[in-house]
């Protein structure tokens, strides 16, 4: 209980995943918060390269981790730019009305 | 050992209160704050670990510059009015149970993977960059990053190039009626297309647009 190990750390990780995925898979109003959900997967996702890092004494993992970082900051930039572009084309950004598609 | 884990437990409550509530909140507004304390929360956990450097440029990174990014757009666009409701929607709650469905399988799937985890000797024997004891997080990176992953480092500062460029060309918008200033214009603009020597005839004067 009070050892914390890799175990915690991973497992801090899947359950912020996890939470990602939810509301990544229910959210139906609005899609910055998807974005967002999908920074929260980044973030798990850096947990478990940081804490394996630290756990098995190798530094790659961080150095994976800061590349990562460096691709979750543009993918954000461009996912931005692309909702403010279709927002001024169509006028909303609601999940619902996204149904050009036909998906 | 003890105070490590009660602080543990303190971040790592805060953050996962604060990813649900980033999914959950009503206002986009309050899921952008939700966001900003998990980054920091989860920072904490990055320099509790011994992952300084990390923990500093997610803080310097993700609070500083993308936070605010999505703040700056959740603003821009107008949509915190917009109710980010869950279950609301009644013609599309068939995906609700799946989604669900299969969020709960990857989750068990992942605490498995964690449960059954062994530290494999032959993984700890196969690690390249040990981190070393005698100087600090940040300066041992540094001495990988900028010898061994320099290919790797040069490429990522080109993403972001490609980033940057990328959204500027995607909002960028040409306005109609609006006078800008043309370089080309006025570089090649030739004394034969604005000046105009004219004979004036005594007590006739001239006409100037021509």
């Amino acid at each position: 209980m009070f050892e914390i190990g890799l175990g915690h750390y991973l497992t801090l990780g899947a359950i912020i995943f996890t939470i990602g995925l939810v509301g990544i898979f229910l959210n139906r109003k609005n899609v910055i918060v998807l974005l967002m959900s999908i920074e929260l997967i980044l973030l798990a996702v850096n947990i478990n390269l940081v804490s394996f890092s630290i756990f098995i004494n190798d530094l790659s993992g961080q150095i994976f981790t800061l590349f990562i970082l460096t691709v979750a900051a543009a993918e954000a930039a461009i996912g931005l730019a692309i909702i403010v572009v279709y927002f001024r084309n169509a006028g909303t950004i609601k999940v619902e009305d996204i149904e050009k598609l036909k998906g | 050992m003890i105070a490590h884990a009660v602080f543990f437990y303190f971040f790592s409550f805060i953050a996962i209160v604060s990813a649900i509530m980033v999914t959950a909140a009503r206002n986009t507004v309050h899921s952008v704050f939700f966001l900003i304390l998990d980054f920091i929360s989860i920072s904490c956990l990055f320099i509790m670990i011994g992952a300084e450097f990390l923990g500093m440029i997610m803080l310097i990174v993700y609070v500083g510059a993308v936070a605010v990014l999505f703040l700056f757009v959740v603003m821009m666009l107008n949509v915190a009015q917009q109710k980010n409701q869950w279950f609301g929607s009644s013609k599309s709650s068939s995906h609700i149970p799946i989604g669900l469905l299969v969020s709960l399988i990857i989750f068990v799937e992942l605490i498995i993977v964690v449960g059954g985890w062994k530290y494999k000797p032959d993984l700890l024997n196969s690690s390249t960059i040990t981190i070393s004891s005698t100087i600090s997080n940040t300066h041992s990176l540094g001495n990988v990053l900028y010898t061994d992953y320099i290919h790797l480092f040069q490429i990522s500062g080109m993403i972001l190039l490609v980033a940057m460029i990328g959204a500027i060309v995607l909002t960028f918008r040409e306005r109609p009626g609006l006078k800008r200033q043309s370089y080309i214009k006025q570089i090649s603009r030739e004394r034969k297309d604005g000046v105009q020597v004219v004979e004036v005839e005594s007590n006739k004067g001239v006409k100037i647009d021509v």
